[in-house]
């Protein structure tokens, strides 16, 4: 095998510009595919921390009523948790009502949230410090949507416990920016004590937000769904964006591996002198079909190379800088920042690297294998057709 | 004492064309011995080139026994037969089939490379084998900045470099002008007496038979005559 190294070596060095032009092929795929990638392990980075930091936390203890894909079970989804001191869980409550910005009836989500948690980077301590009567805080698509900005005072009607209708004016003491439509889109937020206190279900919670100190012990009546768990349509998504990418570089993969094949085609035609001579010198057919499938792997290598030299700092740069969308994809539904960092791994370009010398080595191989087939005498008169 | 060093014995060798078949061999029966400067003379189609490359290990016969150097090149596995090639017998081609990609010194060092030979071995053999040429100083050239005379004489050393047993030429003078041919000749048989290697030549140019101590002539593949002209190694 070193023989056939050295003298593939020595054959792709003499062949020159063929070389660096499968070579500038290859690498190309090569980076695109690392690039592609890093993009979704980034994206999927980001969206998870930005779950758990906005919104799932280290997971929900739901009450056993409420399913959060059934919005007919939040009337009646709420209970009373013996525990509802623990320090290592947040409440929520949630509610449905109407909010009549600019005269304009909405129909929201009011969720109460404790004032001081801590778990989540919603700023409920503008809910704590402000001294509006009914303060809330709103993600930034509702106030796009709403059209209403921080100190605005808006009508909210709701019904309480006994289904008698209320309203009150609630003021936006502040918008944040996130990334999670889940905890933006239709929906306002304020503090659990006003709104128990609004609906008159004192205690009451729909689901705590656990932390990471929380283990879970008895919770009948309740169930906990884990961080993993909440995780899982995320998850789902970005697997299905890695199958969707696979095609791409699928692509990319054939066109740089049809360059290599093409050129060990025709590189097997038009040195069939040459194999003649090889064999004639004294290499067995199979040490000329190592020697030429040795060929092939080594564009693979040489492209690994070209892209270290060009990729690296242009990965590099990306994974600084970000790539930036013209929309975020949270407008989707998605959890997706406008933009994205890259992250690449090592696992992921040690099994790019690897991926792109194996396939170079079969396509390599695949025309090569004519060779053991060949008649040195009529590869000395090029007579092999 | 005389020592053979290739023998044909009822040597056929059969080639299908459409649904018939060629006869490019028939019935060889003749043995070679070490030192001989040989030369099998006959016309296009017949049969020199096919029992050379029968002789080289590059091809079978269809009837009959080849033995070369002692080994049955018939019952010769493919790994035998590139061993054989490779430790004991040099081919010299008529287009001198340089590798285009490999410098001079890079082509002749090639069948070093395929022994395991060490790189210090393998400088000192090739810069020798160079030297018997005249080309020592081409060493980093490319085949394709030679004339038609230096690419031969490249050949030749690559042929000598391994010092093989026998060297099996296949019109080593055809591509080359009375000038050149006579050069290369001269320097096969240089290396003939020096070195003790047994030539063997396919050719019918007139300039290389003046040189041969042995002719053996082909005709419609057969063995028309076989003439000593130098007793003194025969």
């Amino acid at each position: 095998m070193k023989l056939a190294l050295q003298l593939a070596y020595k054959n792709l060095v003499g062949a020159g510009l063929r070389t660096w032009l499968n070579a500038i092929v290859l690498s190309f795929a090569f980076i695109v595919i690392i690039l592609y990638n890093g993009l979704i392990d980034g994206w999927n980075q980001q969206a998870i921390n930005d779950g758990i930091n906005w919104e799932w936390g280290y997971g929900h203890l739901l009450n056993e009523n409420y399913d959060p894909f059934d919005p007919f079970t939040i009337q009646d989804g709420y209970g009373e948790f013996k525990d509802f001191n623990n320090d290592n869980l947040t409440p929520v409550l949630i509610r449905q009502g109407n909010l009549y910005p600019h005269r304009r009836m909405m129909p929201i989500y009011i969720k109460g949230i404790d004032v001081n948690q801590a778990i989540l980077k919603l700023p409920t301590e503008l809910l704590k410090h402000s001294d509006a009567s009914y303060p809330v805080i709103i993600g930034k698509q509702m106030s796009e949507s709403a059209k209403v900005k921080v100190g605005d005072k808006i009508l909210l009607r709701w019904r309480d416990k006994n289904e008698t209708y209320d309203a009150t004016t609630v003021t936006v003491v502040g918008i944040f920016d996130t990334n999670v439509p889940f905890i933006d889109r239709g929906q306002i937020w304020m503090s659990i004590k006003k709104l128990r206190e609004m609906t008159l279900l004192k205690h009451k919670t729909t689901y705590f937000i656990a932390n990471e100190k929380f283990s879970l012990s008895e919770t009948v009546g309740w169930e906990f769904q884990s961080q993993q768990y909440l995780m899982r349509e995320q998850l789902k998504l970005i697997n299905t964006k890695k199958i969707s990418g696979s095609i791409l570089y699928i692509i990319l993969m054939t066109l740089g591996l049809l360059a290599i094949f093409d050129t060990q085609a025709l590189s097997i035609f038009r040195r069939q002198k040459e194999i003649g001579t090889f064999i004639a010198l004294g290499m067995t057919r199979w040490q000329v079909v190592r020697m030429f499938t040795a060929e092939g792997a080594m564009y693979s290598v040489l492209a690994t190379l070209l892209g270290s030299l060009y990729g690296f700092p242009l990965l590099w740069y990306l994974s600084i800088t970000g790539i930036g969308f013209e929309i975020s994809g949270s407008e989707f539904g998605m959890i997706m920042a406008e933009t994205i960092f890259p992250v690449f791994s090592l696992e992921l370009i040690i099994g790019t690297v690897i991926i792109v010398i194996f396939s170079a080595t079969i396509v390599s191989f695949l025309p090569a294998r004519k060779i053991a087939k060949m008649n040195p005498i009529d590869a000395l008169k090029g007579k092999v057709s | 004492m005389t020592q053979e060093i290739i023998k044909t014995e009822h040597l056929v060798k059969r080639f299908p064309v459409g649904e018939d078949e060629f006869t490019a061999l028939n019935d060889i029966n003749l043995t070679f011995n070490k030192s001989e400067f040989t030369g099998i003379i006959g016309p296009s189609g017949s049969g020199k080139t096919t029992l050379l490359n029968i002789i080289g290990s590059l091809d079978t016969p269809t009837e009959g026994r080849v033995i070369v150097m002692g080994k049955d090149i018939t019952k010769l596995s493919h790994k035998e037969s590139a061993k054989l090639r490779n430790l004991s017998i040099g081919f010299i081609f008529q287009i001198y089939n340089l590798l285009p990609v490999y410098t001079i010194f890079e082509n002749v060092e090639f069948a070093l490379i395929l022994q395991n030979r060490s790189a210090s071995e393998r400088k000192k053999a090739v810069m020798d084998a160079l030297e018997w040429v005249g080309l020592e100083h081409m060493a980093n050239k490319r085949p394709s900045k030679l004339s038609g005379g230096e690419g031969q004489r490249v050949a030749i050393a690559r042929a000598m470099v391994k010092r093989p047993e026998l060297v099996l030429a296949d019109e080593p003078t055809a591509n080359l002008d009375a000038k050149n041919a006579h050069a290369i000749i001269k320097t096969m048989k240089e290396l003939n007496k020096e070195l003790n290697t047994t030539f063997l030549f396919s050719t019918h140019d007139e300039k290389v038979i003046s040189y041969l101590n042995r002719l053996v002539i082909l005709e419609d593949g057969m063995v028309a005559k076989d003439e000593l002209r130098n007793n003194e190694l025969v």
